[in-house]
């Protein structure tokens, strides 16, 4: 049973999100017998108000709050991530992969590379792999233990017909946070399409239908819809003392608390941050680096797409359960460090494609590209970009948003490793559809970005990074970044798995440290 | 690569639509042969109908008959209602092409239509015209449907038994 608690209860820890951050930590925490409010800016919707309709779930789930985009983002919508109950798990296409030992210590692998601010994670693979593997059961990862991989689809099989024909051998359907047979009391995958705009029968895990109701039945969680945490508050010996917030009525409240946990994804955790600054903390809460809200990291991206001999339908069935994994290693010769996964992409539906498969076209041979739509073929290329001290998060210095708190400015330049990656993998992907014929070839840009990171990063230094290995901030012991902020280097892989395998280390972490009353 | 047969495109240049004066102020445009109208409140009967010919000169197809890329232009009168700015961009917009080469728009070749929205490109007018084309035309179930995209399928309970796998042209090996 839902549980309230008072605003003036400082037992409480409080979270921050509830996304894969900060829907994981709360539910691990709650299991350990810890109370735990957690605060989501967002409404909190069911699996009813989840239709098949790529536009409407856009507007309905996305986080829209004005925010400036410069370099080479999107002015305008720098970022593709929710402002809902369950955060971007609801949107997200539920490929889940470790990050590789290498990607854990890149300054020592890669070596100095001009621009770019590597650092080596304070975690090691072998630290972190029995976390992994509680996250892959948690999510039900195909492919993992005795978890069948999900049954390819189309736009799976043109890709791995073409990977085979180019001599490719790491090609499957990937490890899917989607079930492959009935699991933990939500059903096998429909094949119905439309992961990111919501999974309408819960065959995906988010934390919305599977972390947060069961917090809930312990009785020792709240959860408070369309609440926007603006501003953390701390005493004179520089501790988290509670959060301040606007509730759904617009009404500035102050919920106290035990300890800080915040996980509002890559640019609203740094923006909070920012905006606790105080006398004691001039540049920001946790911020004695500098490094709040610099690394910013996105993941190099981009998108194939091909026109093909034969129909492919390739929206349907499970978005992104296919992938050739043979770019991911780490191999100098290519010209880049670091490496990059091909992943299935369909195209969000005929409006989608319009709008995507070339920027601003128009006329007869466009409209000729997009009645060949049931001919398309598509993957997303996700490969590792490189943190730099320029890319990155800062408050808006004259505009506000309606609770008076200042609009976030995200800034992100490619680094020239990123621009020799993609260029590798637009040559890589094309040759794939190219293979089987492919009569016209699109290489895509990236798209708004969906995986945000680096931006509080984890060192074993004070002076390198914003909190440790365990996400505890170095200058406030009670307060925890809880997302994908605290990544040091983003790795290959798409981010979600490794961010829950962290939220469950925390837990651990603060529960044993509640434990012994070191908080 | 199409024929040389007389496109729709051609058809509709060398016809006109039929529009009609409401009381309310706005327009009722008949299509040539009355198989469908389109109503503004906001755009008059020109505008609208040059809006029309520009939203398929944009994204022209021929398997589309003119009732749908009407939808896009009943899209941005409604919009235009209550937005006098947008109602000024499109206004003005449409002025410009009927400027360009001293007859109207609508009535130039197709090159030339082609050529004087090649000099708009890259302002508001154009791109608000582009967006709302493609958000209005393709996202209509009764267009994308022709075009192969098949919308909703929970209803359907997903492909799992509809063809999520059934391509058959793939070689072997």
């Amino acid at each position: 049973m839902a549980k309230t608690f008072d605003l003036k209860d400082d037992s409480v820890v409080v979270v921050v999100g509830s996304g894969a951050g900060g829907g994981t930590l709360s539910n691990e925490l709650v299991q350990r017998g810890i109370n735990v409010v957690c605060l989501e800016a967002g409404p909190r919707l069911g699996l009813t108000d989840i239709i098949n309709d790529n536009g409407a779930m856009f507007n309905r789930l996305s986080w829209l709050d004005k925010r400036f985009g410069t370099g080479d983002l999107n002015a305008t919508l720098p970022l593709w991530v929710c402002k809902t109950v369950g955060g971007t798990t609801v949107h997200w296409a539920g490929a889940s992969l470790r990050f590789q030992e290498h990607e854990f210590r890149v300054r020592t692998v890669y070596g100095n590379m001009p621009g770019a601010n590597l650092l080596d994670w304070p975690t090691t693979l072998q630290e972190l792999e029995p976390f992994y593997a509680r996250a892959e059961d948690k999510l039900g990862v195909t492919g993992t233990s005795d978890i069948p991989r999900l049954p390819g689809n189309n736009n799976f099989k043109v890709m791995a017909a073409g990977a085979k024909r180019l001599g490719y051998t790491q090609v499957h359907t990937g490890n899917m946070a989607i079930n492959s047979q009935p699991r933990d009391g939500r059903p096998a995958c429909h094949q119905i399409g439309f992961c990111m705009s919501g999974c309408a029968i819960g065959a995906k895990w988010s934390t919305l239908y599977t972390e947060i109701p069961k917090a809930e039945s312990t009785g020792r969680f709240e959860i408070r819809p369309d609440s926007m945490v603006v501003k953390i508050n701390h005493d004179n010996s520089g501790k988290a003392t509670g959060v301040v917030y606007a509730d759904k009525t617009g009404t500035l409240q102050e919920q106290k608390a035990r300890v800080v946990c915040v996980a509002g994804n890559s640019v609203e955790t740094p923006r909070l941050l920012l905006n606790s600054q105080s006398s004691k903390f001039p540049n920001g809460l946790a911020n004695s680096s500098g490094q709040v809200g610099r690394n910013y990291m996105r993941h190099m991206t981009g998108t194939v797409y091909a026109i093909m001999p034969g129909r492919v339908n390739f929206d349907r069935g499970t978005q992104m359960a296919g992938i050739i994994k043979d770019e991911s290693r780490h191999d100098p010769s290519r010209g880049f460090a670091g490496g990059y996964e091909m992943e299935t992409l369909p195209g969000f539906g005929l409006s989608g494609v319009a709008s995507n498969t070339v920027a601003g076209a128009w006329g007869l041979e466009y409209a000729n590209v997009i009645e060949m739509y049931d001919h398309f073929a598509g993957m997303w290329l996700v490969g590792e970009d490189l943190p730099q001290a320029g890319n990155g998060v800062a408050l808006h210095p004259t505009e506000k948003d309606k609770h008076g708190m200042p609009v976030p400015v995200v800034h992100f330049k490619d680094h020239a490793n990123d621009v020799a990656m993609r260029n590798h993998a637009y040559k890589a992907g094309t040759a794939v559809y190219q293979s089987l014929g492919a009569t016209q070839v699109f290489e895509l840009p990236p798209f708004p970005s969906t995986h945000n990171m680096g931006t509080c990063r984890q060192s074993e230094k004070a002076q390198d990074g914003v909190c440790n290995k365990y996400g505890q901030t170095h200058d406030v012991a009670n307060l925890f970044i809880s997302d994908g902020s605290q990544f040091t280097t983003g790795g290959a892989e798409n981010p979600t798995l490794t961010i829950v395998a962290l939220a469950i280390r925390q837990a651990d972490y603060l529960a044993d440290q509640l434990s012994k009353n070191q908080m | 690569m199409k024929a040389h047969a007389p496109s729709r495109r051609d058809f509709l240049c060398s016809t006109s639509f039929v529009a009609v004066g409401l009381a309310t102020g706005g327009y009722m445009i008949l299509a040539p042969d009355y198989a469908w109208a389109l109503s503004t409140t906001a755009l008059d009967a020109h505008t609208a109908q040059t809006l029309l010919v520009m939203a398929r000169q944009l994204f022209p197809h021929d398997r589309l008959g003119d009732q749908y890329y009407a939808t896009v232009v009943e899209a941005v009168d409604k919009q235009a209602a209550s937005d006098a700015a947008l109602r000024k961009l499109l206004t003005d917009g449409v002025a410009r092409l009927d400027g360009a080469r001293g007859i109207a728009w609508v009535q130039l070749s197709n090159g030339a239509r082609n050529a004087v929205l090649k000099t708009e490109e890259a302002g508001e007018f154009f791109s608000t015209m582009r967006t709302a084309t493609i958000n209005n035309l393709y996202t209509n179930p009764l267009v994308y449907r022709f075009f192969g995209f098949e919308g909703s399928s929970v209803e359907h309970g997903g492909y799992i038994d509809r063809g999520f796998d059934d391509i058959g042209w793939l070689p072997n090996a």
